[in-house]
C-alpha cells in the first residue's frame, strides 16, 4: 500500500468538479474504494479510470448511483461472459478445419 | 460520401425544438455511449454520430447554417459573406434555386467528416453539469492485430502505425487469440492537459499449422502404419519447433494418445515454460495388398478367430 499511488478525494473532487457527495455515495455502494492516510480520504491511482467512467454515467448520462450499481453489475457479467466466448471460441478451433 | 442526417440520427423531425432534440440524445446516448457498450465498435461509431448531430442541432446557429447550406454549412459565412445563397437543392438541379427552411433538402450533403467534432468529445466539453476546465485523460484506441500462429511462438518485436504515429511493440511468445494488451498513453491525447488515454491491441491469431492450440497445449494427429502399431517400434514426428523420436509400444490402438512433456507452445510472459504437445495416433490400414500378403492376413485371422 505504501507505494501505491494515491489522490486525496478533495482534490480529486476540485479536478474533476464533482461533489464530494457523490464520491461518499459512490463507497457506500461499494463501487470504489477509498483509502484513508492519516485520516485523509484517498482514491488508489488505479481507480481512477473506473472513477471516470462512473462520472461520466452520473454526470453526462444523468444516471443515478442506483442505476450505476445495477449497470456496473451488468457489465461486469458482459465481460464474464466476453472472457467465456473467448476462450469457447478459441476450443472450438480445436473442432474446426482453418483452411 | 455517404448522406448523413442528423435529423434521422437522432430520430427526429426536422421541426424539432431544442427540449425534443435534448431529450432524443439523452436517450440515444443511454444506449450507445461507449461506457455502456464496451468492445462494441458499432456503438461507438453510432455513438460519434448523434454526438455530432447533437453538437450541430443543439447549437441555434450552427442548426439554421445546416438547414439552410446542407452540407456546405461549416463553410456558410464565407457563402454569406460573399452574397451567395447556396441551396442544399443546387448541386444537381442546376436550374431556379429556392430555400424553404426547415423542410430537408440534404440531397447533396456529404457528411461523413465525424473527426472533427472528436475533439469536444469523451468528457472534453460533455458533462452539461461540470463547468470549468476539467483535464480528462485522452480516449482509449482499440486495435487488431492480425498474426499467425509461428508468429507468437516466439517472443518478437513489430512496428505498428497507429494513427499515424509508429509504435515499437514487443509481441510476448504465447499471446492467445482473443487476447488484448494494453499500451499505456498510447491512445488518443488528453483533454485540457490531461493524461493520454491507453492503446488497447487485440491479437487475431490465425492458425495454419496442422496443430491445433488449446491454451498452452498443442494437438496433432499423426499415422502410423499397421505393422508399428501392432509390433511396436520408432517413429519420428513433427513438434511445432522440430522433430522428435518415439518408441512406439507393441500393440498401440487407433485413437491412443501419448503426451509429450513441454513441446506445446510456451507459455505468455513465462520463459523458457512451455505447454505439453498431445499426439493422436492414426492407425493406417494397409491398402494395395498383394496376394501373399492377403494370405498371411487371412492365416492371422483364423489364429485370431475369437476376435480379439
Amino acid at each position: 500500500m505504501e507505494n501505491e499511488k494515491l489522490i486525496p478525494v478533495d482534490q480529486f473532487c476540485k479536478h474533476y468538479n464533482i461533489e464530494f457527495s457523490f464520491i461518499n455515495t459512490l463507497t457506500e455502494f461499494g463501487l470504489i474504494q477509498i483509502t484513508r492516510i492519516e485520516e485523509i480520504p484517498c482514491i488508489p491511482y488505479d481507480q481512477i479510470k473506473d472513477l471516470e467512467k462512473l462520472i461520466r454515467l452520473h454526470y453526462d448520462l444523468e444516471i443515478n448511483v442506483e442505476g450505476i450499481d445495477a449497470i456496473s453489475h451488468l457489465l461486469n457479467r458482459v465481460d464474464q461472459l466476453q472472457m467465456e466466448m473467448k476462450l469457447l471460441k478459441n476450443r472450438l478451433r480445436l473442432y474446426e478445419n482453418e483452411e | 460520401m455517404e448522406f448523413i442526417d442528423y435529423y434521422k440520427i437522432l430520430e427526429l423531425d426536422k421541426s424539432a425544438d431544442i427540449n425534443a432534440i435534448k431529450k432524443a440524445y439523452r436517450k440515444l446516448a443511454r444506449k450507445l455511449h461507449p461506457d455502456l457498450n464496451p468492445n462494441d465498435s458499432q456503438a461507438k461509431a453510432k455513438f460519434q454520430q448523434i454526438n455530432e448531430a447533437n453538437e450541430v442541432l443543439s447549437d441555434p446557429e450552427k442548426r439554421k447554417k445546416y438547414d439552410k447550406y446542407g452540407k456546405d454549412w461549416k463553410h456558410a459565412d464565407e457563402f454569406e459573406k460573399g452574397g451567395y445563397q447556396r441551396s442544399p437543392y443546387e448541386n444537381n438541379s442546376g436550374g431556379r434555386q429556392e430555400r424553404k427552411s426547415n423542410t430537408g433538402g440534404f440531397g447533396g450533403f456529404e457528411g461523413g467528416d465525424f473527426s472533427d467534432f472528436f475533439g469536444s468529445m469523451f468528457g472534453g466539453q460533455g458533462g452539461g453539469q461540470r463547468s470549468g476546465k476539467v483535464k480528462y485523460r485522452g480516449e482509449d484506441f482499440n486495435a487488431e492485430l492480425k498474426l499467425d500462429l509461428k508468429d507468437v511462438f516466439t517472443t518478437h518485436q513489430q512496428t505498428l502505425s497507429v494513427n499515424n504515429k509508429s509504435i515499437r511493440l514487443t509481441i510476448p511468445a504465447g499471446v492467445e487469440n482473443g487476447q488484448t494488451i494494453k499500451i499505456p498513453g498510447h491512445g488518443n491525447v488528453g483533454a485540457n492537459a490531461g493524461p493520454n488515454g491507453d492503446l488497447y491491441i487485440t491479437f487475431l491469431i490465425s492458425n495454419h499449422t496442422k496443430f491445433k492450440r488449446e491454451g498452452n497445449d498443442l494437438f496433432s494427429t499423426v499415422e502410423m502404419d499397421l505393422f508399428t502399431a501392432v509390433l511396436g517400434g520408432d517413429i519420428t514426428i513433427d513438434t511445432f519447433d522440430g522433430k522428435v523420436k518415439l518408441s512406439i509400444k507393441a500393440e498401440t490402438q487407433n485413437g491412443a494418445k501419448v503426451k509429450l512433456k513441454g513441446k506445446g507452445f510456451p507459455v505468455y510472459k513465462k520463459e523458457g515454460i512451455y505447454g505439453d504437445l498431445y499426439i493422436t495416433w492414426q492407425i493406417k490400414t494397409p491398402v494395395n495388398l498383394s496376394e501373399k500378403e492377403k494370405e498371411l492376413f487371412i492365416e492371422l485371422s483364423k489364429l485370431n478367430k475369437d476376435g480379439k
